[in-house]
């Protein structure tokens, strides 16, 4: 899932601060899961809003409203209606879902009210952790199923680099070690083979550097 | 010859060699690398160049490797893969090669974090081991790995580094094994204090023919005090102190306990001369060059040799 954290209450407040009536809007895709833009998020952030302005002798009309997905079209569309009838919209969805609000609703100022992170799981309860970078080019199947371009931190394909300590990172002592990782498991798979092998360049183009990238399935279109 | 340099025609005809570092200055002052080049004048055959060592940022290598060349020492440029890629890369290969740098140490670098701008992007377009067979492909087969053919291949003495001292240790002589692949022809290898995890290496290592392949050079570097001897071991990552070291510089009093640091690290060396395999020695004497002469007249490897130079197209 994509997951991110909440901005500081004062980076939102100080974003809202023009504004006498917003939309707050959350989404039920993944930043429900991560708890961080769902609709309950939605109905702690509003109220907490609520409460600072009235405090400062400001009141904030705030309308809480949580989409299915913010990055489908039809779930926006359902934000049409009543769009207008406000000066802005506090999204907290991921960056994706801001983007795809604003672009629909021109007119309208769109605030973000989370730091956008990665793609991740849930590791336990509370705790999330990035395992894929999107970077258009999978090697997953030469790397025993983990990934070197996001689990080492320096995306090395012939890792571990001489940092390596005791299982983790020199980056971060609590941070393991991708290449441990994947010399771990490819030991326990018996493909070690995979690790004595050069491999090409990565092209770099399939990822962002190649610009904004696009997906079109002539098959869907 | 694939280079000409110095420090190959002394490996290649058989001599034990001796390289030595200068760390540019945290600043543009050209005088603080001729002073080091100073010390280093005279007591090796090449000297390494470090390239923003720890992600601090200082002078840059080629600009250092310049200096050094003028005052009389060859240089051997370092280059890591942290702040370039591949297009800067190549180019400073070109522009360094075409200023007469002869020997390169291919290196991913330290992470950023360490540094003094641990807010920068990383680079890593390739990695060390990718950095080797660029320079290789560039010089034996005088085109860009693009395919487009070279105005004049550079000539590099093709160089990585090595820890036998990093985990997992299973995998250190398997990865030299592909840095040699990848075209390496001489290694510079992290501090060794552990000499029985060494002699372990070098015994894996030798098993597939390995020092046969590739020339190694066991890097040391002499100990200031207990102190840092004890920092070193706990905070740097790959490095391993036994206590055995630590104790006998530690049963000094403070004002004698750099000497005994030099000491043993002379005996080292000596150890390093006679085991199998090892063609040379790199000396890291961090901020202390003016110690290199003493550290490498005391185990027996001055004079250095002069080998005739061949002629090599430029």
């Amino acid at each position: 899932m994509i997951t991110g954290t909440p901005k500081p209450i004062e980076e939102i407040l100080e974003m809202v601060e023009p504004y006498d009536n917003i939309i707050v809007a959350g989404c039920h895709g993944c930043v429900t899961v991560c708890r961080v833009g769902g609709q309950k998020e939605v109905e702690v952030l509003s109220s907490t809003l609520r409460l600072a302005r009235e405090a400062a002798g400001n009141a904030l009309s705030i309308k809480e409203m949580s989409l299915e997905r913010q990055c489908d079209p039809e779930y926006v569309e359902s934000m049409r209606p009543v769009v207008e009838d406000y000066q802005a919209v506090l999204s907290i969805a991921c960056g994706a879902g801001i983007q795809f609000l604003a672009e629909k609703f021109p007119k309208t100022p769109l605030l973000p009210g989370i730091n956008t992170g990665f793609l991740g799981v849930t590791e336990r309860q509370g705790e999330w952790a990035e395992r894929c970078q999107g970077c258009g080019d999978c090697v997953l199947h030469l790397t025993g199923g983990i990934c070197p371009v996001t689990r080492c931190a320096k995306q090395l394909f012939h890792g571990p680099c001489g940092g390596s300590t005791a299982g983790f990172c020199e980056v971060d002592k609590d941070t393991p070690c991708g290449w441990q990782l994947i010399i771990d498991r490819l030991k326990a798979l018996d493909q070690m083979e995979n690790y004595g092998k050069l491999k090409p360049y990565k092209g770099w183009s399939a990822s962002r550097d190649g610009g904004p990238r696009r997906i079109i399935r002539e098959d869907m279109v | 010859m694939k280079s000409g340099s110095n420090l190959e025609r002394v490996l290649e005809a058989g001599h034990f060699s001796v390289t030595a570092e200068c760390g540019p200055p945290r600043g543009a002052d050209p005088d603080h690398v001729r002073k080091k080049a100073a010390f280093v004048k005279g007591n090796v055959d090449a000297c390494n160049v470090t390239d923003n060592q720890t992600s601090v940022v200082r002078m840059s290598s080629i600009a250092g490797c310049m200096l050094v060349k003028e005052s009389g020492v060859e240089p051997l440029l370092q280059m890591v893969v942290r702040d370039r890629n591949r297009i800067a890369l190549q180019s400073d290969l070109l522009g360094a090669s075409a200023l007469g740098v002869r020997n390169l140490l291919c290196l991913s670098g330290d992470h950023q974090k360490f540094g003094d701008d641990p807010q920068a992007k990383n680079v890593f377009d390739i990695d060390s081991m990718q950095l080797i067979h660029l320079v290789k492909t560039m010089r034996d087969d005088g085109v860009f790995p693009s395919g487009d053919k070279l105005e004049g291949a550079p000539k590099f003495y093709i160089g990585c580094a090595v820890n036998p001292f990093a985990d997992p240790y299973e995998i250190r002589v398997p990865r030299l094994r592909l840095k040699i692949e990848a075209g390496a022809d001489f290694v510079q290898t992290q501090c060794i204090y552990n000499m029985d995890t060494f002699k372990r290496y070098m015994e894996d290592a030798k098993k597939q023919g390995l020092h046969e392949k590739v020339k190694i050079l066991a890097g040391v570097t002499p100990l200031k005090s207990a102190g840092m001897a004890k920092f070193m071991n706990k905070f740097v990552a790959g490095i391993d102190i036994p206590d055995d070291i630590i104790k006998r510089i530690g049963d000094e009093p403070k004002e004698k306990q750099a000497a005994k640091g030099i000491e043993i690290c002379i005996e080292q060396i000596g150890e390093l001369k006679e085991m199998e395999g090892i063609a040379g020695v790199h000396v890291m004497a961090i901020e202390w060059e003016e110690k290199l002469n003493e550290i490498i007249d005391g185990a027996g490897l001055l004079p250095r040799p002069v080998i005739e130079q061949e002629a090599v197209s430029p």
